[in-house]
C-alpha cells in the first residue's frame, strides 16, 4: 500500500479560522470520500471474484445429474477425486509440471536480470532491454504458443536442421506433443514473470554493497550467492508464486503442446465442465486452490512479500 | 560490473550470450509465424515458403474462413476497449482512497492480490456456476468483462500505487491553496501530472483484456472472442490461415503498445522540454 504522505500536513495547512458548523458536512464528505473512491473496485471484485469463489466451495457439496445442480450437503465429489486412480497421477503431474518450469524459470529468471541490472550499465540500454524481455506479456498467449508448432513438428525446423546436420537421420518425435514441448511452452511463456519482480528487486540493491562484498574480499560468486540472492528474495518470491499459479491452473498448454496425451488437473476439469458436471469440476477447483495456497503460504513463511507488494 | 583495469569481465560476455540466446527464444518462433502467414497458397504449416502471399489473410475473410472471425475480432476490441476505460477510471479512484486511511482498506487490498494470483480459469468457474444457479446465461460484454476486470484491475491498482509513490503532494497542495475545488484540482493538477502512468494502466487494461483466453473460456457465452477463436483454430484448421490471424492480432496489440509506449516518451519529453532542461 502506497505511503500516506503528507495526510497530517494538509489538515494542519486548510484554514484553521474556519468555524467549526460549516466544515462538518465537507468534514463528513472527506471521511466518506476513500469509501466511495474504493466502492467500485470492491464491488467488482466482490461480485466477479468473492462470490464466484464462494460458489465453487458451496457447489462442491452439492450433486447433479445429466440436467441440472441441486443443494445439497454430500461428500460424494470429493470421494471420486480422492478415490480415482488417474487423479493421483494427474496431480503429480501437475506438480511435476510446476516444480520444473519453477527451476527453470527462475535460473533464467534470475541470470537475466542480474545480466540487466549489474552488467548494463547504461540505463537507456537497461530499461530498452528490460522492455525488450517484457513486450511478449502484452501479445497473446494463444499465439505465442502456437509459434512452437513449426518449429517443433516432424516437419519443423529443429527436425530438419537437425537432419541436416547430420546429427539424426529421422526426424525427432518427442519435440511436439511431449511433456519437453508443454514445459518449453511454459518456459517460453511465464519466465517474464519472473524476470519483472526479481529485475525490481535487483535494481533496488544499494551498489555500495556489492563494492563492499568485492572490497572485502569476496569472489563474484560469493557476491551473487551471499549478497544479490538474498537481497533479491522478495522478487524471486513473487515470481515463483506467479509461476506456480499459472502452471497450476494451466490447461491450454497442456491440452495443445501434448496434443492431449497429457493432462492436467484443469484440462480433466474443464472436461467435466463439458459435461456440466459443476459439483465435480468444484471439488477438483477447490482441491487444487487449497494445494496452491499451501505452496503459495510456504513460499510467504519463507519470504516476507508484504514490503514488496506495497512498493 | 568491471574489473579495476576496466575491461569488462569474462562473465559479462557469458551473460551476454545467454540473453541474446533468451531474446531469440522469446520472438524467434513468433517471428517465425508471422513470416509463414504470408506463405504461398501451396505452402503449408511449415518451412520452406512456397512463395509469398496474401492467400491466407484473404482465406481468412473468404467463403474458407472457419468461424466467425470478423465477429470475434470485433467482439475483442469492443470488450478490451470497455477494459481499458473501467480499468483507468475504477484503478485511479481505487488509488485515491488508498491514499487515506480508511477501514478495510487491506482487506481490499488482499482482495486485489488474490484476484492476480487467481488461475483464471477458478474466476471463469465460479462465474459459470453463478450464472448456473441462477439460470442466466453468461454475456461476453457483462460477465466475460467482469472475469476480464478481475485480471486487469489488480494490475491497475499496484501501478496505481507506484505512481502516487513517486506523485508529489505538493502540487495539489498549490492547487487548494489557489481555491482549486477538489475536483479541478483532480483534472486539472492530478490526472495531467499522472497522464504517464495512466497510459500505463491503459497498457495494461486494454491488452490483457485482448488476449484473455483462461478467464474467457466460460464467462463470453456462445460467442467467441478472439483468443477463443484462435485456440478452436489451432484445433480445426490446418493451413497458414492460423498464422494469419495470429500475425493480425499480434499486429494489433503491437500497435496499442508502441502507441503507448510512443506517448509516454513524446508527454515526457515535453516535459523536460518545458523545464528548461532544469533538471
Amino acid at each position: 500500500m502506497p505511503t500516506r504522505r503528507g495526510t497530517g500536513a494538509r489538515e494542519g495547512s486548510r484554514a484553521p479560522a474556519a468555524s467549526e458548523a460549516p466544515a462538518t458536512r465537507s468534514e463528513t464528505m472527506r471521511r466518506l470520500a476513500p469509501y466511495l473512491q474504493v466502492a467500485p473496485l470492491t464491488l467488482l471484485l466482490l461480485f466477479f471474484l468473492v462470490i464466484p469463489v464462494a460458489a465453487i466451495l458451496v457447489v462442491s457439496f452439492w450433486s447433479y445429474d445429466e440436467f441440472d445442480i441441486y443443494p445439497d450437503f454430500i461428500l460424494d465429489n470429493y470421494a471420486w477425486i480422492f478415490t480415482s486412480p488417474v487423479t493421483y497421477s494427474i496431480y503429480l503431474k501437475t506438480i511435476y509440471y510446476a516444480v520444473v518450469t519453477w527451476a527453470i524459470t527462475l535460473v533464467l529468471g534470475f541470470t537475466i536480470s542480474y545480466y540487466l541490472v549489474f552488467h548494463v550499465k547504461n540505463l537507456l540500454w537497461q530499461i530498452g532491454l528490460f522492455l525488450l524481455c517484457t513486450v511478449p506479456f502484452w501479445t497473446s498467449n494463444v499465439i505465442r504458443m502456437i509459434s512452437w508448432i513449426p518449429f517443433l513438428g516432424r516437419e519443423g525446423l529443429f527436425n530438419q536442421a537437425l537432419m541436416n546436420a547430420g546429427i539424426t537421420s529421422e526426424p525427432l518425435e518427442f519435440l511436439l506433443f511431449s511433456d519437453f514441448a508443454v514445459i518449453l511452452a511454459y518456459v517460453h511463456l511465464f519466465t517474464l514473470f519472473m524476470i519483472v519482480p526479481i529485475f525490481n528487486a535487483m535494481a533496488r540493491i544499494d551498489p555500495a554493497l556489492i563494492e563492499a562484498a568485492i572490497d572485502g574480499g569476496a569472489k563474484p560468486w560469493q557476491v551473487i550467492w551471499e549478497v544479490v540472492l538474498p537481497l533479491s528474495k522478495t522478487g524471486i518470491a513473487l515470481g515463483s508464486i506467479f509461476v506456480i499459479a499459472l502452471v497450476m491452473g494451466d490447461f491450454f498448454v497442456v491440452r495443445t503442446m501434448s496434443g492431449g496425451q497429457s493432462g492436467s488437473v484443469v484440462s480433466a476439469m474443464m472436461n467435466e465442465i463439458a459435461l456440466l458436471q459443476y459439483p465435480t469440476a468444484a471439488a477438483g477447483a477447490v482441491v487444487l486452490l487449497v494445494i496452491v495456497t499451501l505452496m503459495v503460504a510456504a513460499i510467504l513463511r519463507v519470504v516476507d512479500v508484504r514490503k514488496e507488494l506495497a512498493g | 560490473m568491471r574489473t579495476a583495469n576496466g575491461r569488462r569481465p569474462f562473465s559479462f560476455y557469458v551473460l551476454t550470450a545467454v540473453f541474446v540466446l533468451f531474446v531469440l527464444f522469446l520472438y524467434g518462433p513468433m517471428t517465425a509465424i508471422y513470416i509463414l502467414s504470408f506463405q504461398g497458397p501451396t505452402g503449408g504449416l511449415t518451412f520452406p515458403m512456397r512463395g509469398f502471399s496474401l492467400h491466407w489473410f484473404e482465406a481468412l475473410f473468404g467463403q474458407e474462413r472457419t468461424g466467425d472471425f470478423a465477429g470475434a475480432f470485433e467482439r475483442s476490441l469492443i470488450l478490451a476497449l470497455l477494459a481499458t476505460v473501467l480499468t483507468l477510471v475504477i484503478s485511479l479512484s481505487a488509488g485515491l482512497a488508498f491514499r487515506k486511511r480508511f477501514v478495510g482498506a487491506s482487506v481490499v487490498f488482499y482482495m486485489a492480490i488474490a484476484s492476480l494470483v487467481m488461475p483464471g480459469v477458478f474466476v471463469g468457474l465460479g462465474i459459470a456456476i453463478v450464472l448456473q444457479i441462477l439460470k442466466l446465461t453468461p454475456v461476453w460484454w457483462l460477465t466475460g468483462l467482469g472475469a476480464h476486470l478481475t485480471w486487469t484491475l489488480p494490475f491497475g491498482l499496484l501501478i496505481m500505487f507506484a505512481i502516487f509513490n513517486r506523485f508529489n503532494r505538493a502540487y495539489e497542495e498549490a492547487a487548494r491553496d489557489l481555491g482549486a475545488s477538489s475536483w479541478r484540482t483532480l483534472t486539472e493538477v492530478t490526472i495531467p501530472i499522472l497522464a504517464p502512468g495512466l497510459i500505463g494502466v491503459a497498457l495494461f487494461g486494454f491488452t490483457l483484456s485482448y488476449d484473455e483466453f483462461p478467464r474467457s473460456v466460460l464467462t463470453v457465452g456462445a460467442k467467441n472472442t478472439l483468443p477463443l477463436e484462435v485456440f478452436a483454430m489451432t484445433n480445426t484448421v490446418t493451413t497458414p490461415s492460423v498464422f494469419a490471424l495470429g500475425t493480425l492480432t499480434t499486429a494489433v496489440s503491437f500497435l496499442i503498445i508502441s502507441a503507448a509506449l510512443a506517448s509516454i516518451v513524446v508527454i515526457q519529453r515535453r516535459r523536460s522540454g518545458k523545464a528548461g532542461g532544469g533538471r
